[in-house]
């Protein structure tokens, strides 16, 4: 099978996020990682080469920082890349960004498309669904398990409320990998080496620009978000917060 | 014709999706805002009893939109029986809640009729006429001003929790209900799903417990739970956990709290080294007492905490598990 992966590169889950000037972005001056669920997409893709043989491509879109996770992926096991590489796409909608992966597969032949099943930044969890709209194949979300058949694939649905559900589905097809799927490998010592020499294809913003118009939503302000509940802080020794916490949950909250 | 707002519910098995009282809650509170018509819709193979449920709040008119394909749930079918009945009605703005299913459809749809979706958002706000979402951003940790600047219809959903769904408006006589049938063509629907299931091993029940000490990744590696089960006992508590430490297998799946795991509303719910993603909170934030310990003083978990301790947990735990002792004694 030939699987198309999509990753993006996203602040550090515990970088302090500054705002820019503007207050419309934070500044970019943090350190990144590979989105989460887009680590275990990546897993799956590579082990569904392993059972079934094919081919593993990895997709992203940024400034050249975002190369650090094709390379991390490649290192991994993935055959090639593509890197949409410009600063431009960071801001563009899920629409968007959706048609500029698009535009720069058209191409291409391949019989899945997995992608985390949302961002750590935006948190929109669309481009996959939409990316499946705009090839005009079907897709499937938050899935926990692929199985590939005869007639294409039966895949494991998470639900909410710990309520899950089988699909079977044709080829080709979008999925949107749920985190938690499998086990994650880590990149071997030869891996990194080898992944020196593995074709990575850059897409410049003027190639796939023709594909996708403006945005169709805008933030118009980034902030800290408002709190809502008063916070009691404790503080002092570790004994003294253990006392005075206790103390709290005897006296005034009555738990214990 | 005046511009109006569409709430469209979500419905499993017949009944109504409670969330869904919250979107109607979303829906009042910004036609009453704007000024524009309210109305819902509800979508199956058979709609009527679930459309005359929302028939009875505060709403213009209520639709239930009906085709034999619609059930068992396909984002073909739903896409393919809203878009050209949106694209002929021309409301506004669509509301849903932001649940699994609507996030299987929802871009589809838009995608279909050209549009976009501003999802997850938590509340909003009509300034000098300008419509304006907000939602969270960065897990959390910041919060956006989201506006459309495309074509109406607009469509947004709403995080679980955004508004109340008690407080949705009555109505003081029911709103008409209009059954519309759609056509879905034949091979329109590629995906064939099966029955709903629950996994076997699903045993613990912590919608129920009262005292919940979860854990993060904070606790750093699985011979570490051991402390945080340890403070569980003392209080006569039940262990749960944010999704990376299931996912990691050091904790079933079945302690998991959050969008994908159980909600909780205990009277004390203890947070050890959790950040406070969007999909933790969720199954949380309805609990009466909230402690957070973590190192991180800007961890978002503290934006809905009764009270902080910012700092080690392995510093704080292991005195808390002894004068939690000593209190039970009655010391």
């Amino acid at each position: 099978m030939k699987i198309l992966v999509c990753m993006k590169q996203v602040p550090q889950k515990d970088a302090p996020l500054k705002l820019n000037e503007s207050g419309t972005w934070i500044r970019e001056d943090v350190s990144y990682e590979v989105n989460e669920p887009d680590a275990y997409a990546l897993e799956e893709a590579l082990r569904q080469k392993e059972k079934h043989g094919g081919e593993v491509v990895v997709i992203t879109s940024g400034p050249a920082r975002a190369q650090q996770v094709l390379r991390e992926a490649l290192a991994k096991g993935a055959d090639r890349a593509i890197h949409l590489e410009d600063n431009a796409f960071v801001g563009l909608d899920a629409l968007n960004t959706a048609k500029a992966f698009a535009a720069a597969i058209k191409d291409e032949r391949f019989d899945l498309i997995f992608t985390g099943l949302q961002s750590d930044d935006y948190g929109y969890a669309q481009t996959g669904v939409i990316l499946a709209e705009l090839m005009g194949w079907p897709h499937a979300t938050i899935i926990m398990q692929i199985e590939k058949n005869d007639a294409g694939i039966r895949v494991k649905r998470e639900l909410e409320a710990g309520f899950f559900q089988f699909v079977d589905m044709p080829l080709p097809a979008v999925l949107t990998i749920q985190s938690g799927i499998n086990k994650l490998r880590y990149a071997t010592l030869i891996g990194i080496k080898q992944a020196k020499n593995k074709p990575l294809r850059k897409v410049t913003l003027a190639e796939v620009q023709p594909a996708f118009g403006e945005n169709l939503q805008k933030i118009e302000r980034l902030y800290i978000p408002q709190k809502t509940k008063k916070t009691e802080h404790i503080e002092g020794s570790p004994s003294e917060i253990a006392k005075k916490l206790v103390d709290k949950l005897r006296n005034e909250l009555r738990v214990l | 014709m005046p511009d109006s707002i569409l709430v469209v519910v979500e419905q499993r098995e017949g009944k109504l999706n409670r969330v869904s009282w919250e979107t109607i809650t979303a829906g009042q509170a910004i036609a009453a805002a704007t000024g524009w018509t309210l109305e819902a819709a509800v979508l199956g193979a058979s709609a009527g009893s679930i459309a005359a449920e929302l028939a009875a709040k505060k709403v213009a008119k209520v639709y239930a939109v009906e085709s034999p394909k619609l059930e068992p749930y396909t984002s073909d079918a739903f896409a393919a029986a809203l878009a050209p009945w949106l694209a002929s009605k021309q409301p506004k703005l669509v509301l849903m809640p932001h649940t699994y299913q609507v996030r299987d459809f929802v871009p589809k749809l838009a995608t279909v009729l050209g549009r976009t979706v501003i999802s997850d958002c938590v509340g909003f706000r009509y300034e000098n006429g300008k419509l304006v979402f907000t939602r969270q951003m960065f897990q959390g940790k910041l919060a956006a001003d989201v506006r459309f600047t495309s074509e109406s219809p607009w469509f947004a959903t709403f995080q679980n929790g955004s508004f109340r769904g008690d407080q949705a408006e009555a109505a003081a006589n029911p709103a008409p209900v209009e059954t519309v049938n759609v056509q879905i063509a034949d091979g329109i629907i590629r995906n064939k799903p099966q029955e709903v299931f629950k996994e076997a091993k699903q045993a613990v029940d912590l919608t129920q417990a009262e005292i919940i000490v979860s854990v993060g990744r904070g606790i750093k590696e699985q011979k570490n739970i051991e402390i945080a089960k340890q403070l569980a006992d003392a209080l006569g508590g039940d262990l749960a956990a944010s999704r990376p430490i299931c996912d990691s297998g050091w904790l079933p799946m079945d302690r998991q709290i959050g969008s994908s795991g159980q909600t909780v509303a205990p009277k004390l719910y203890l947070a050890l080294g959790i950040s406070g993603a969007i999909q933790h909170i969720v199954g949380m934030k309805g609990a009466r007492t909230i402690v957070a310990v973590n190192k991180d003083s800007e961890a978002p978990i503290f934006e809905i905490a009764d009270y902080a301790i910012v700092g080690n947990l392995f510093d704080i735990v292991p005195p808390l598990i002894e004068e939690v002792k000593k209190a039970m004694a009655g010391g």
